[in-house]
């Protein structure tokens, strides 16, 4: 298996705040990976910094070999990165097909096919029959269903994904976790943060726990899940005795 | 849509052989502020960078053709193009100083006010332009210094300049760069992560803006055949720009053109009337209750609000 993202000993501080501490993996082709972890443990600043929104203080991410640091988001976008974000952030006035037709006009810069695109998309992530819509009038679980089709319609080669399921019912997560699951079959390599445990659980291969800034444990979901540090800083023992019971 | 547009085209193609002298005066500045907000409305609407210094384009434009008229002989007609050209290089600076360095909302219309003033002051200053005195431009009526014996090529050419930005406004809508610039305008950061390089658009928006912007500057100088500093780079322009689009509907189509239909003969008429009667002032009230109005009850301006009246009833 090819390595897709490298990440090495990647920092970030705002001021005297570790967000992000020699922050180190890799996710080969093809992969799922999770990173969880509890609120504030720089997840979603590791998301920034892996995308371009932020820049390290120090360390490396290099991206299909090639080092990474210091691109813009559109140039990351452009080499095959797409994100999402934690918080949907759809364009409100605009139409849902208008929203997915700007993810797939970088590739198609013809209208036309950028939104014969965009339409197909729509169709994958079951929102094709509100697509004339404006976005601000969708409920929660379909704006995380607008955010990853804006994503995919840049056709990326890794998806990131920041709690995509977060606050959606057993029902919609179970259906987020089968949508995930084609896009991943599809050949797409998918890094997500999530605090939904049976979703992180059944959906990754591996799994990355973050505290503080820093890497606490790292493997496949069973390994992690029965990690006593693991337990400790995020899962709780709650967890553990619902998990086995 | 397109038939009911090309009809009013043909309406106000023949209009002027009905109209006298002073009606004919009243919609040549109806279009000819149609013609700025929708310049304007380029990068103001459809991307939401909120200039508020559009006066220096003109004020550049204006005093570019006159001068070269003046002291190179060169036709306004090239002058039209070299003062929109000038504009789109200031227009250049003030994106990349705006956008380099990341000035949204306030802060960005305050940068375009600073460069108006800052282009106010020097022109002030400055004797080549007339200083305070104002550049007044001898009155020929030779078409070829673009003058007319009477003011009905002015209505055509007011008219031209109007439909040309919107098609330019049109084009850009049904292309890449003008969903982009409506992406920018909804939230620049998500754009980023859709692969949208907006620095690069919203300097195309503001240098295709003050190109336009600049050229309807000659129209300004050779119209009314004397430019003062501070009028022509006053922020009372800069306002009157803005304001029509963002009654219409700032980022349609149709908003700046309905704009200046709505506020201009507003202006125009209480001007005339109201000064006349010592009621200086009057046609501001005017202008501040519409835009109270506006404000309340169509926030998204006019346009948009009576396109959704006329979708919500029943046909048939």
């Amino acid at each position: 298996m090819a390595t897709l993202l490298e990440v090495k000993g990647l920092s970030k501080h705002f001021g005297g705040l570790h967000a992000v501490k020699e922050l180190t993996f890799a996710v080969g082709e093809g992969e799922i990976v999770a990173i969880i972890g509890p609120n504030g443990a720089g997840k979603t600043t590791a998301f920034a910094l892996i995308s371009g929104f932020l820049t390290p203080n120090a360390g490396q991410v290099s991206f299909r070999g090639h080092p990474i640091v210091g691109r813009t988001p559109h140039e990351l976008c452009a080499l095959g990165i797409a994100r999402t974000f934690q918080i949907a952030r759809p364009f409100p006035r605009l139409t849902i097909l208008r929203n997915v037709t700007v993810g797939a006009l970088g590739r198609h810069p013809d209208l036309p096919t950028a939104e014969a695109r965009a339409r197909a998309v729509l169709e994958e992530v079951g929102l094709a029959a509100k697509s004339a819509q404006p976005a601000s009038g969708l409920t929660l679980a379909e704006r995380k269903r607008l955010e990853l089709a804006r994503a995919l319609a840049t056709e990326p080669i890794l998806l990131l994904l920041d709690e995509v399921m977060a606050g959606l019912n057993a029902t919609e997560t179970e259906r987020f976790v089968q949508l995930i699951r084609a896009i991943n079959r599809r050949g797409i390599t998918i890094l997500l943060i999530e605090h939904v445990m049976r979703a992180v659980m059944s959906l990754s291969n591996r799994i990355i726990v973050l505290n503080y800034g820093e890497q606490i444990a790292e493997g496949p979901p069973a390994a992690v899940a029965n990690d006593p540090g693991v337990i400790d800083a995020y899962l709780g023992e709650e967890y553990v005795s619902a998990a086995q019971s | 849509m397109k038939w009911a547009g090309l009809a009013v085209v043909v309406v106000l193609l023949a209009l002027p052989a009905v109209l006298g002298s002073y009606a004919i005066s009243v919609f040549i500045l109806i279009f000819f502020y149609a013609f700025l907000g929708q310049t304007w409305n380029i990068v103001g609407g459809y991307a939401g960078q909120l200039s508020i210094g559009h006066a220096a384009f003109v004020g550049i434009g204006a005093y570019t053709a006159a001068i070269l008229a003046r002291d190179a002989g060169i036709t306004p007609w090239l002058g039209m193009f070299v003062g929109g050209a000038l504009a789109a290089l200031l227009g250049a600076v003030i994106g990349y100083l705006g956008f380099r360095f990341g000035l949204r909302g306030f802060y960005f219309a305050l940068l375009t006010v600073a460069f108006a003033e800052i282009a106010r002051i020097v022109t002030l200053n400055t004797e080549t332009t007339g200083g305070a005195l104002g550049l007044y431009i001898t009155f020929t009526g030779n078409p070829r210094e673009f003058q007319f014996p009477n003011n009905r090529p002015h209505y055509y050419i007011a008219l031209a300049l109007m439909l040309l930005a919107t098609g330019v406004a049109a084009w850009i809508e049904r292309r890449r760069f003008g969903i982009y610039l409506a992406a920018i305008r909804e939230d620049e950061e998500a754009s980023e992560a859709l692969g949208v390089n907006t620095f690069k658009y919203k300097m195309m928006a503001i240098v295709v803006s003050a190109f336009l912007t600049g050229m309807g500057g000659t129209f300004y100088a050779f119209y009314y055949l004397s430019l003062q500093p501070n009028t022509v780079f006053g922020i009372p322009l800069s306002v009157e720009i803005v304001i029509r689009p963002i009654v219409g509907g700032a980022g349609t189509l149709l908003g700046p053109i309905l704009g200046s239909f709505l506020l201009t003969p507003l202006a125009e008429l209480s001007r005339s009337y109201f000064a006349t009667g010592g009621w200086t002032g009057v046609h501001l009230i005017a202008y501040g209750m519409l835009l109270i109005a506006v404000v309340l009850f169509a926030p998204q301006g006019v346009y948009p609000y009576l396109r959704r009246l006329l979708a919500w009833r029943p046909r048939g």
